[in-house]
């Protein structure tokens, strides 16, 4: 006897109405395609329910990619057997043993097929006592137990699980559309990625690329971060914006203060055109109010205003204690941490400014014609398709 | 013709692992941590190799530690674990029949006010999960256990102590599988392991290799303080080229576990039938040890006088480890299971690899008992 089942409870999305269809049916998507690399293993829908058919895959590795799905709330290994008292029995005893660290139980039936000769309550007993005499050392207790022993008995078959764990929660990516996500290689802009993902937003990326400034390694940086957060959804396309001359531009027309405010409304106005060209609705940042002098109010209010697209700021109220946390769980904060420049930390003013004003930047830029320059950049972005198997890395298959 | 039993003390560099070593020597001899574009590409085959050997685990990648072999991981380990978190308590459990590279470590500890129990083993040289039990207490930080001896063989129960300490969510558990990688199965995270130590020069791999691998959230007090390398828990410049050869020999050693343990066991049952039938030869390996490790005892015989014997005609087997055979007297091992004086100082390991043949077997026996009747004439 094993775990043959993976039972799946969707948290937020049972909230929703008449469209729950449509978030169903992306989540069984997403988790069909998370496991192309489990031949045989399927993926069911009952009433309310998911059920994954290991199919006599391990569980544990099947688990562990399904708790990278946004959506899903809660999961549970299940045993699946006949409507058969004597096989409950067993698959019951079975689910309980796996528990080796508790020492309290509670059984709970439910009896959905109403053809099913024993009612839940004394179905509960039968379990019960079958638990208790053949196993040592657990005792019943229904009111704080260690393991909840739950049966389902449904019409096609009964279910039993006695563990749960918890999923991301969460809205299943491709459910609320794209963002263009501002992807510096930062510890901030891929746990942003990883925020708009949990509700159910698809991402793009754009990167700013400064060579000579800027090294290979740095974009191999950001590549690599994207493909961290492919984990969690569908493949991500980069868009990589030679940057350089413009920066430049910038550091020899514009006055030094407002170089990195003015620097940040181009890279705005760049986003704006690819969200444009991509059919992209919003962009996101990993800003977060008062942390650098480009994301005090001031400046976000000199910066935005260049689009009337909106920004998503997932980060905008944490301190950076609690996004260091949330990226060493999702595994970017180890990529982030490498230290290598990227576009915002050169060409840094001694003293930027914390509260630019709007007026001086619009009246600023006026003075010169950035046109061309802004043009050459949108037109010179190499766009790169990163999925969960892009290698990233060389393999040195030879070598290793 | 060489017949070489002594696998345990150290193994015979597979080709594929040298070639490696000295291509990545000659081409990759920048350092990762140069930020050059030389640097980024070592650095590339740095994480690859941490990628590959993590699979071959079947745990994370940053779980990883590269270190130079057993005796540092092990001490990393130990020594990490203690001084870390030594507020909690200064209490280890270890078993008495453990690498001296736990044992001084432990040995160490207590003179800087730590307590150790070393629990005791049964005849078969395997330690009670009851016993493990009982000597857990509130102040008690790490358990280090074996998973396969290094002497006679032996197989702890990994798996058992794993399942007990989950109720021990403030103790640590460290194993020593130096012996056992490639030879015995270890499920580190089905085992709830936190801490593991393997050696490269064992799995046909080079000396001064190895891994440590520490689960996530496990904070160690590091050896070594410097450039912040391997997660800054084992800083100094990365030996890629061991690295990256460990990894293979790793890869080798996994796509040949099944064969090679089918193969081994084979000749390791050949053996112990032939040494059943040899007049004052007793064998101390107790049944479902390890497929690789027999050791016997030929009471009235200096050991040392049979591997010279042996020696002559180019075959090699050990006394004790090697790392202990050099205090004299008895097998601190064969002692814990419970065997006499004897027995204890007359010990003999015969360790074998994938790469032994029947043939060979069938020479040393003639070989081993043409010594001892030898030597039973000239006394005589």
């Amino acid at each position: 006897m094993q775990f043959d089942h993976i039972l799946i409870r969707y948290g937020e999305m049972a909230l929703k109405g008449k469209n729950i269809k449509q978030f169903i049916t992306q989540l069984q998507q997403n988790i069909q395609q998370k496991l192309q690399d489990f031949p045989g293993v399927k993926v069911k829908r009952t009433q309310g329910r998911m059920f994954i058919l290991l199919n006599g895959h391990d569980p544990v590795p099947v688990m562990e990619k399904c708790k990278k799905i946004f959506g899903i709330q809660s999961l549970s290994l299940a045993i699946k057997v006949d409507n058969d008292v004597e096989k409950i029995k067993e698959a019951a005893l079975y689910a309980l043993k796996e528990n080796t660290n508790c020492k309290t139980f509670k059984v709970t039936v439910k009896r959905i097929n109403k053809d099913f000769p024993v009612p839940s309550q004394e179905m509960n007993q039968v379990l019960g006592r079958h638990l208790l005499i053949h196993t040592d050392g657990f005792t019943v207790d229904v009111h704080h137990p260690d393991v909840e022993v739950k049966v389902e008995i449904r019409n096609e078959a009964t279910y039993i699980t006695s563990s749960v764990e918890r999923g991301l929660g969460g809205l299943p990516v491709g459910s609320s559309g794209k963002t263009l996500l501002l992807l510096s290689g930062g510890i901030d802009s891929p746990v942003a990625g990883f925020l708009a993902m949990k509700r159910g937003v698809e991402l793009e990326a754009i990167h700013f690329h400064s060579p000579p400034y800027t090294s290979e390694r740095a974009k191999q940086k950001v590549i690599d971060l994207t493909k961290q957060l492919t984990k969690y959804g569908k493949s991500i396309r980069v868009h990589i914006v030679p940057f350089t001359k413009l920066q430049q531009e910038i550091f020899r027309e514009m006055p030094e203060s407002y170089g990195m405010t003015i620097m940040r409304r181009m890279m705005f106005r760049i986003a704006e055109a690819v969200c444009k060209k991509e059919s992209i609705l919003s962009i996101t940042t990993g800003e977060s109010l008062g942390q650098v002098a480009s994301q005090t109010m001031e400046s976000m209010h000199a910066i935005n205003e260049v689009t009337n697209y909106p920004i998503l700021r997932p980060l905008v109220a944490m301190d950076k204690q609690e996004v260091i946390e949330i990226a060493r769980k999702i595994g970017t904060y180890e990529i982030s941490i490498l230290p290598y420049e990227d576009c915002c930390t050169i060409f840094v003013p001694k003293a930027p400014k914390t509260k630019p004003n709007r007026d001086k930047v619009i009246y600023y830029e006026s003075a010169h014609d950035f046109g061309p320059s802004i043009q050459e950049a949108i037109d010179g972005i190499e766009t790169i398709k990163i999925t969960g198997n892009t290698d990233v890395e060389p393999t040195f298959e030879d070598l290793l | 013709m060489v017949i070489y039993l002594d696998n345990s003390a150290t193994t015979k560099p597979d080709p594929e692992v040298l070639a490696s070593f000295q291509k990545v020597s000659e081409e990759y001899y920048a350092n990762p941590s140069s930020i050059h574009q030389f640097g980024g590409n070592a650095e590339k085959l740095l994480v690859a190799a941490k990628r590959q050997a993590a699979q071959l685990l079947q745990v994370e990648q940053e779980e990883i530690i590269f270190t130079s072999g057993g005796t540092e991981g092990n001490n990393m380990a130990v020594k990490g674990i203690a001084l870390e978190h030594q507020q909690r308590g200064k209490h280890i459990i270890t078993s008495s029949i453990e690498h001296p590279s736990i044992y001084e470590a432990c040995k160490a500890l207590e003179k800087l006010g730590f307590e150790v129990t070393y629990l005791p083993v049964d005849e078969k040289g395997i330690v009670s999960v009851d016993d493990m039990k009982k000597a857990i207490r509130k102040d008690t930080i790490l358990v280090t256990i074996m998973h396969v001896n290094n002497e006679i063989g032996s197989i702890q129960p990994i798996a058992e102590i794993g399942k007990l300490l989950q109720q021990y969510p403030k103790i640590f558990f460290h194993v020593d599988n130096v012996q056992g990688f490639g030879k015995v199965p270890l499920h580190l995270k089905n085992a709830a392991i936190d801490l593991c130590t393997i050696s490269g020069h064992k799995i046909h791999g080079l000396k001064g290799t190895g891994i440590l691998y520490v689960r996530k959230g496990v904070a160690l007090f590091p050896l070594f303080h410097g450039g912040e390398q391997e997660l800054a828990i084992r800083s100094g410049t990365e030996n890629l080229a061991g690295i990256v050869s460990l990894v293979k020999a790793m890869r080798l050693a996994k796509e040949r576990e099944e064969e090679g343990i089918r193969h081994m066991s084979e000749l390791k049952s050949y053996l112990i039938r032939a040494f059943e039938k040899m007049e004052g030869v007793f064998v101390n390996t107790p049944e479902n040890s390890a497929p690789h490790i027999v050791n016997i005892s030929v009471p009235g015989i200096k050991p040392e006088v049979i591997i010279h014997m042996l020696g002559e005609q180019n075959i090699y087997i050990s006394t004790k480890s090697a790392c202990s055979s050099k205090v004299k007297d008895e097998s601190m091992v064969l002692a814990a299971c419970g065997y006499s004086k004897n027995r204890t100082t007359t010990a003999l390991r015969i360790s074998l690899s994938y790469e032994n043949t029947m043939q060979e077997m069938k020479i040393f026996v003639d070989a081993l008992e043409r010594s001892i009747k030898q030597f039973k004439t000239t006394m005589e």
